[in-house]
């Protein structure tokens, strides 16, 4: 069953358009991903989703209904998480439960065994009577999820939750996610950190309000035009300005810690390509190989391609 | 309107105001403060004016005369020797603000055709209190000038004609024709009309701009939910302000509360609820919580003070002003408590400006539920 | 790349703040030398930003000392100021004027001499990329291009030490490839560079790194040390079609301490390095056939994770609130 779709849906602030026919349709129980920087249309397309922006064109529907016309229906059967952290710093964990259980009207015997559930499955039950604003920024956006978890949606849409959060913390953040994934919950979730996309089932790549690319993270890396190749160097900046020269505009080439690491474009033996362009280098360079993309790569690859230059 | 969601936003906004101990000092401070400011310092009465005399003529005569306006309570004399340049000095530095002058002659003209004359400088600046001023001393001069021809008449063993008119004037409401007892009630209404509007000016801005309103609209919560429940604390913390203003006003001011205390607290509630939701509306349309305490201030201090009859008398205001005061809702509530404070008068003949209190409430309330949108722009 | 004879760029020793009865840092002691790109890692509330605070002289010590550019901290906290740049995680610009009038701003700050004002501003420009965008307003520059201008305004007055306190947060890979270009080649001509991140590939691009957590020092090392000598057991990377069921099913076995998604692997921390046969086949039994175990030298992700989940209640503050 489909849960969320998106037909060519806009949004414009003045002149701006922050999503231009955003088109995307989301299975039931699919851990969703929609990827891309700052100012990428993230959040607005969040919004739009969530029923708390309006489109400016094209319409979106949340478990098959449409979001603008049927919000408050709506509103009832997702849980949404914004990017700034929205809860109350001066009401104390357990407050800010209590308050969101209560705007969704879970009570009784089902309320206190969700908040049970909730605190000890996001370890903050020692701290239920420590004013929010106290929380680290892992434990913030733990209470902000179980919040959002209050009232079981079957749909949980969240923005950026782990934007500045440390990878312990982040680690935590998604074993809540895996759980509730058994529990047939769709989850469309925005993200800036790559490493984190190759966890969603499926993702959309985002930039300047336009859709990239989207499907699963094996199906765009085997889309992507050339190959990755890695060579360690002594010198790996200079390493990387040598092979820039060498491969041209079309081949972005970036450095990771003592490596080279280069999208090579083009006709020829990428690896082969790669040892040409060092080996008449002063330093010491590796032998280059050809290593399996990642979807940094990819995006990488989608955002050169674009602007027709490497950074 | 769920009434478990209006309650959790009331409850959450009670805990807001509970932890913010120096707002919350402030919500009760002020109202009191003000009480304190204007009740001590606005005074209209004007009694204990300052006179300088300088008589030049020194006789038993001219003494009686000087006499009648040192022994009246609306004078205080002072004596003078150095002429008019003393007079116009002590009149432009404000010593005085009136000075009789009693000329050598006088005696001797008492008796004549022509009547004697006395001079009365009179610093108009203040136009009202002049024309007071000069008041009481006609009403002080012609006695002393009936007296006088009384004693002549009897002297001359002529009988004179009785007064056609027997004046019996008879003061309502505010027998010792104290001010205070007009100011304060008016004075009350005005403090509450600023404070509730300052307390609600905050409450939604602040929710925007901290970012907790977002995931707050993508919830079931109904704007009506939103504003009545965000209501509740602050209409508790009002209606302790109107206690602490009225506790004030009886214990402070000594000013008699003549009709029922309960039809007090009913119509303060009744404003209040209107007078919270106006600031709360600033506060829906303005987004940011500078902008909303600003429009309160200026919407609610300028005509609370100016426009609401509190001070300055509507019926003496030009016509198109006094149209707009009745665009004023302190202007009802400053009537109202007057009515129920000065005359004892009850709801049957309060309830014109009762009903429109509840006009005000119902269309503040209404029309900030209206633009209050579950949506970000 | 080090100074050499030099002094270093930055040294402490027993470094403490205390706010009441929380102490945020505890007794820290490191040194970065010079022309050194050292990253400070650490979960939220560590002590990270406290830290940073500290060393550019905006919060002083409760004891301990140290020294910033070579002045003292305690004493020298005016003058530190003056030879370091900072760059906070929320960009201090002004979004309300353009991006000329902000780098004339910091210039101005810094006291950058009215004759070389020009050169550096240039310099600023052209290293951002905003030539042509000198006279846009800020507040509608993308977020890449406001970080560049941060940097830009923070290294106006050529500081010889720059701290910059997550300075990638949100921004596309593109633009932080290109960032880190940058900070490699500041380092290069010289420039000290203490960061703070939480992305696990930037911290591999630190010539050293600290990790710091609930205010103690707990590794110290290249990027090569920590992963070598610092993991608490050792790590199997299993690949598999279903990486998530593998996950749940291998915290259950005995010897496993843990085990998480690690982009499309699972990997699993052990107490045995020759557990990898056995955590094979009981995965293949438990209906992951296709899965296969090999042991490999830990991710500093792992690192981090296994030196920070050991001992911590989460959710400590850290000092005046979080970082």
């Amino acid at each position: 069953m489909e849960t969320i779709r998106a037909v060519d849906l806009s949004r414009r602030f003045g002149e701006t358009v922050a999503v231009d026919r955003l088109n995307l349709s989301v299975e039931e129980g699919e851990l969703f991903g929609l990827v891309g920087s700052d100012g990428a249309g993230k959040t607005t397309t969040m919004r739009l989703l969530s029923g708390v922006l309006d489109p400016t064109g094209g319409e979106a529907f949340v478990l098959g209904r449409p979001v603008r016309s049927e919000a408050a229906a709506i509103h009832r059967e997702i849980g949404y998480m914004s990017q700034r952290f929205g809860l109350y710093a001066d009401l104390t964990v357990q407050e800010n439960i209590d308050f969101y259980a209560d705007l969704y009207g879970v009570s009784g015997k089902a309320r206190t065994e969700r908040v049970a559930e909730l605190l000890a499955f996001s370890g903050l039950a020692p701290f239920r009577d420590r004013p929010a604003g106290n929380l680290s920024g892992g434990m913030k956006q733990k209470l902000g999820l179980s919040c959002a978890l209050i009232h079981t949606p079957r749909v949980l849409l969240l923005d950026e939750p782990t934007n500045g959060v440390d990878p312990v913390s982040r680690r935590d953040f998604w074993r809540i996610l895996y759980r509730l994934l058994r529990e047939k919950v769709t989850i469309f979730v925005s993200t800036a950190y790559l490493d984190e996309a190759e966890r969603f089932r499926r993702l959309a790549f985002l930039h300047e309000g336009r859709l990239l690319a989207m499907g699963t993270p094996d199906a765009l890396k085997a889309a992507l035009p050339g190959v990755v190749v890695e060579a360690l160097s002594d010198a790996p900046r200079q390493a990387a300005v040598r092979l820039r020269g060498a491969l041209g505009e079309s081949s972005p080439v970036g450095i990771l810690a003592d490596r080279v690491r280069a999208l090579v474009r083009g006709p020829g033996d990428a690896a082969d390509r790669v040892n040409a362009a060092l080996s008449g280098a002063t330093f010491p360079c590796g032998e280059a190989r050809v290593v399996e993309p990642t979807l940094e790569d990819v995006f990488v690859g989608m955002l050169s391609a674009r602007d027709g230059t490497a950074p | 309107m769920n009434l478990r969601r209006t309650w959790a936003v009331a409850r959450k906004e009670t805990l807001h105001v509970a932890r913010d101990p120096r707002s919350l000092a402030l919500a009760i401070a002020l109202p009191v403060l003000m009480m304190l400011l204007y009740g001590y310092a606005l005074r209209l009465d004007v009694d204990d004016v300052p006179l300088a005399v300088w008589d030049r003529s020194g006789t038993p005569q001219s003494r009686e005369l000087v006499a009648r306006f040192s022994g009246s309570r609306y004078f205080r004399v002072g004596g003078i020797r150095g002429g008019y340049r003393e007079i116009e000095q002590s009149i432009a530095r404000g010593d005085v603000l009136a000075a009789l002058v009693i000329p050598d002659d006088f005696t001797a003209k008492l008796a004549g055709a022509g009547g004697a004359p006395v001079q009365l400088l009179l610093d108009g600046s203040d136009s009202n209190t002049a024309t007071v001023v000069l008041g009481y001393a006609e009403i002080v001069t012609q006695r002393y000038s009936g007296d006088v021809r009384l004693r002549m008449a009897a002297a001359a063993g002529v009988a004179l004609p009785r007064e056609p008119l027997a004046f019996r004037p008879r003061v309502w409401f505010n027998e010792e024709m104290t001010s205070r007892n007009f100011i304060i009630p008016g004075l009350i209404a005005v403090i509450m009309m600023v404070i509730s509007a300052m307390l609600t000016s905050l409450t939604v801005a602040k929710e925007w701009e901290q970012g907790t309103m977002e995931p707050l609209i993508a919830t079931p919560l109904q704007p009506s939910e939103l504003v009545i429940g965000k209501l509740v604390p602050y209409f508790a913390l009002g209606m302790l302000d109107v206690l602490l203003c009225v506790a004030a006003g009886e214990l402070l001011f000594q000013v008699p509360l003549r009709g029922s205390g309960a039809l007090l607290f009913g119509m303060a509630a009744v404003f209040l609820v209107g007078a919270l939701t106006l600031g709360m509306l600033f506060s829906i349309v303005a987004k940011s919580q500078m902008l909303a305490t600003q429009m309160a201030m200026v919407m609610t201090f300028v005509p609370g003070f100016l426009l609401s009859g509190f001070v300055f008398p509507i019926w003496s205001m030009p016509v198109p002003v006094q149209a707009a005061t009745r665009l004023i809702p302190a202007r009802y509530f400053v009537s109202l408590l007057r009515g129920i404070y000065l005359k004892g008068a009850g709801l049957s003949v309060l309830a014109g400006e009762a009903s429109l209190l509840v006009l005000f409430g119902v269309v503040v309330v209404g029309l900030s539920i209206r633009k209050f949108r579950k949506k970000l722009e | 790349m080090n100074g050499g004879s030099e002094a270093p760029a930055v040294v402490v020793r027993e470094l403490t703040r205390a706010f009441g009865e929380f102490v945020a840092v505890d007794r820290v002691s490191f040194t970065v030398a010079r022309g050194e790109i050292f990253g400070f890692l650490g979960p939220n509330g560590a002590g990270k930003s406290t830290t940073i605070r500290m060393l550019c002289g905006l919060l002083s010590p409760t004891s301990g000392e140290g020294t910033v550019a070579g002045f003292d901290l305690r004493t020298g906290a005016e003058t530190i100021k003056k030879h370091i740049g900072y760059m906070s995680q929320r960009f201090s610009l002004y979004d309300d004027l353009t991006v000329e009038e902000n780098i004339d701003f910091f210039a101005g700050i810094y006291g950058v001499p009215a004759d070389r004002k020009g050169e550096r501003k240039d310099r600023v420009l052209r290293m951002a990329g905003l030539l042509e965008r000198r006279a846009s307003r800020t507040a509608y520059l993308p977020a890449g291009w406001k970080q560049r201008l941060a940097l830009g305004c923070a290294i106006l007055h050529d500081p010889p030490v720059l701290f910059l306190d997550e300075p990638t947060a949100g921004v596309d890979p593109l633009r932080r490839r290109a960032f880190w270009e940058l900070i490699h080649e500041m380092a290069e001509t010289g420039t000290t560079v203490f960061v703070t991140t939480h992305y696990m590939d930037e911290a591999s691009s630190c010539d050293r790194l600290g990790l710091i957590d609930g205010g103690k020092i707990v590794a110290l090392g290249t990027p090569e040390e920590l992963r070598n000598r610092f993991m608490k057991g050792a790590v199997l990377e299993v690949r598999t079609s279903r990486p998530e069921d593998a996950a749940v099913l291998l915290e259950t076995f005995p010897g496993v301490r843990s085990a998480a998604l690690f982009g499309n692997t699972v990997h699993a921390v052990v107490d045995d390095p020759g557990a990898a046969a056995s955590v094979a086949s009981l995965l293949s039994t438990g209906g992951l056939a296709d899965a296969t175990v090999v042991p490999i030298t830990p991710s500093l992700e792992d690192v981090f994770v296994s030196l920070v989940e050991g001992g911590r209640p989460d959710g400590v503050p850290g000092g005046e609130g979080t970082e």
